[in-house]
This record gives structure tokens, sequence and C-alpha cells, in this order.
């Protein structure tokens, strides 16, 4: 099935994509088709600059269970230095 | 089987006379040949629906893939393109129905075509191929697992998208639909509803449903590929094509 469901937000920091660096202004999720990974859903990531166009994007494709894990990780490394993660 | 192919990017006139680009795969030969409009899955105009182009090609269709996600991203790759056109909220439906169109007309205009055209959608491809089927002048459409031809989509929902089961009676052609008994959307229950829509206004239509399988059993290159159901459903829509566009009725 297709979820459609897609959460953004806004996002400050850089990423590098296929054209180097950039400032990043958004992040997408979706639980959906992927257009790379060979699963029927993946949780799609998207890191943008919508100013900067189309291109400016970084893209991951996870599994359910990989994208749990990648929050784990997000919020133990937060936690592990609260002085610092504000 | 047409064995002398040519697929290659073609420029046409879409929706509110914009250029877009698409992907057309014919047989090299002299026609007619019926033409069919495929249409992409929301991850876009990729490699895959290209493969499907190229496979009706060789069926002997002229077969055309309007890029719906091109004003997004003009020079970007597909899947940034549809990125894009996830983020700004989905292709709206007046947008593709001129593209489809346009693509079509762009078939119409070839010397080989044999005046009959078609099309087919996987995915949400598979829903747009219902509002075209009810919008457009068409001589037959194939929904494999559209979501949301019937059923409300869920609160906070992203996508520019409605159900379109009360357009049941401005169906203008035979309608085949193909769908996974393990698909949650569209569900079982969807399938049967639009199916008793369809009965109600005497509707043209065929439906075949695979059990154990959901959706999007035709991706060769995902894990919910089903070859059982895939195989039938190939088969069924060269027979589909074949019997209303005049076609190759072979097998893939």
């Amino acid at each position: 099935m297709c979820s459609y469901v897609t959460k953004k937000a806004a996002v400050e920091g850089s990423g590098k994509g296929s054209g180097g660096w950039f400032r990043l202004s958004s992040v997408m999720t979706y639980l959906d088709h992927p257009y790379h990974s060979p699963y029927e859903h993946t949780l799609n990531i998207d890191f943008l600059n919508e100013e900067k166009g189309p291109g400016a994007r970084v893209a991951v494709e996870l599994t359910p269970e990989s994208a749990r894990e990648l929050v784990a990780c997000i919020e133990a490394a937060l936690a592990a230095a609260p002085d610092l993660a504000g | 089987m047409y064995r002398r192919l040519i697929g290659e990017e073609v420029r046409i006139t879409g929706h509110g006379g914009d250029e877009i680009n698409a992907y057309l795969a014919r047989p090299l030969g002299p026609g007619p040949y019926p033409g069919v409009g495929v249409i992409h899955h929301m991850p876009g105009w990729d490699e895959a629906t290209t493969e499907i182009a190229r496979r009706f090609a060789a069926h002997g269709y002229l077969a055309i893939v309007p890029n719906l996600h091109y004003r997004e991203g003009p020079d970007a790759s597909p899947d940034d393109a549809a990125a894009a056109s996830r983020a700004a909220g989905g292709v709206p439906d007046e947008r593709f129905l001129g593209d489809l169109a346009g693509a079509l007309s762009h078939l119409a205009s070839l010397g080989e075509h044999s005046g009959r055209s078609g099309v087919i959608g996987y995915c949400s491809g598979g829903r747009q191929a219902f509002l075209a089927a009810c919008s457009l002048e068409l001589d037959a459409a194939v929904d494999c697992y559209g979501a949301f031809v019937v059923g409300q989509p869920p609160a906070e929902f992203p996508i520019k998208m409605t159900p379109l089961v009360g357009r049941v009676g401005d169906l203008r052609c035979p309608l085949l639909g193909l769908f996974g008994n393990d698909d949650q959307r569209p569900s079982p229950a969807d399938v049967d509803e639009l199916e008793a829509e369809l009965k109600r206004v005497g509707a043209d239509y065929e439906f075949h449903r695979y059990d154990g399988a959901g959706h999007g059993f035709f991706a060769t290159d995902r894990t919910m590929y089903r070859p059982e159901a895939a195989v039938d459903g190939w088969e069924r829509i060269f027979d589909f094509f074949g019997r209303h566009l005049g076609g190759d009725r072979g097998a893939a």
C-alpha cells in the first residue's frame, strides 16, 4: 500500500549531496515506497533546501527497523551531552 | 513480439500549454499500432516505468510515459523531482489530466498510431488511470492497485487527493482492475465498494484479485513482487488491450 503520509519540519544545518555541501532548510520523512531500496516500504528521509532546487537533497531510505535504530542513536547521542544538546 | 524497438525522450505539450518531457517506446515498423499512456507511481518517472513502456512496445504498442514531476525538477534526477513533488503536495489532478492528454495527443500525431489508445497506471497511477477513464476520450483503462479511488484519505494528508468513486458514472471506456488481496490501500473492502458501484451503473469492467499478493506485486525489483500474480496480470492486460485497442494479445 501507499501511505502517502509525509511529515515535514524546518531544520538548520548542512548536508552533503551530489553537488557538495549545502545549507539545509527542511527535512521530510515518509513511510512509503522507496526509489532504490528493494523493499515494499521504507522510512524515507529527504534533507532539503527547496530554494536551491530539487537537486539540493540528501536522501536515505531505511527499513522501519533501521529507522528506529537511527532514532535511538540520535536520542542517545543527544542525551550523552545534554549540556551541548540544549 | 516486436524485436526492433526504439525508446527515447520526447518533448510534449502538457497541461496549460507547458512543455514537459516524456519517455516514448515504440516498435520500429510502419504500424498501425495502438497507443498506451503509462502512468508512473509516486517515486517518479523511473527506470521501472520506462521498462514497462518498452514491454508494451515489444508487444506492438506505442507507449508513452509523461513525466508528471517535470515541473518540480526540469533538470533534476527523477528521484529528486519526485521528492520535490511530494514536498509541494503532489500532482494536482487537473494538471495530471492535461499532461496525460498531451501525451496521448503526441501518440495520435505519430504516423504509426492506429487511432485507439488506452491508459495504465500503477499505485498512485492506478487512481490516476481511473480518473483519466472518467475524464478523457480513451478506449480502455487499467487500474493496478490504485488507492483512494474509494475511501477518504486520512486527516493531515499532505497529498492533494480526493476519492473518485462518485465519478463512476462518468466512466467512458472499459476498465480492467488488478488488485492484491493482502493490500490495505486499496483494501479488499475498498475494491468491493468500487466493484459494487461499477455494477450499479452498469459499467464495462473486469476485476482480478490475487491471493498471496499485496500492493505493488508487479514490481520485479521489490520484495513485494509476486510472480504468479504478475504473470497472470500481464496476460490479463495484454488480453484486455488486445480486445479493446486491437493490439497484440500475446502474453508477456
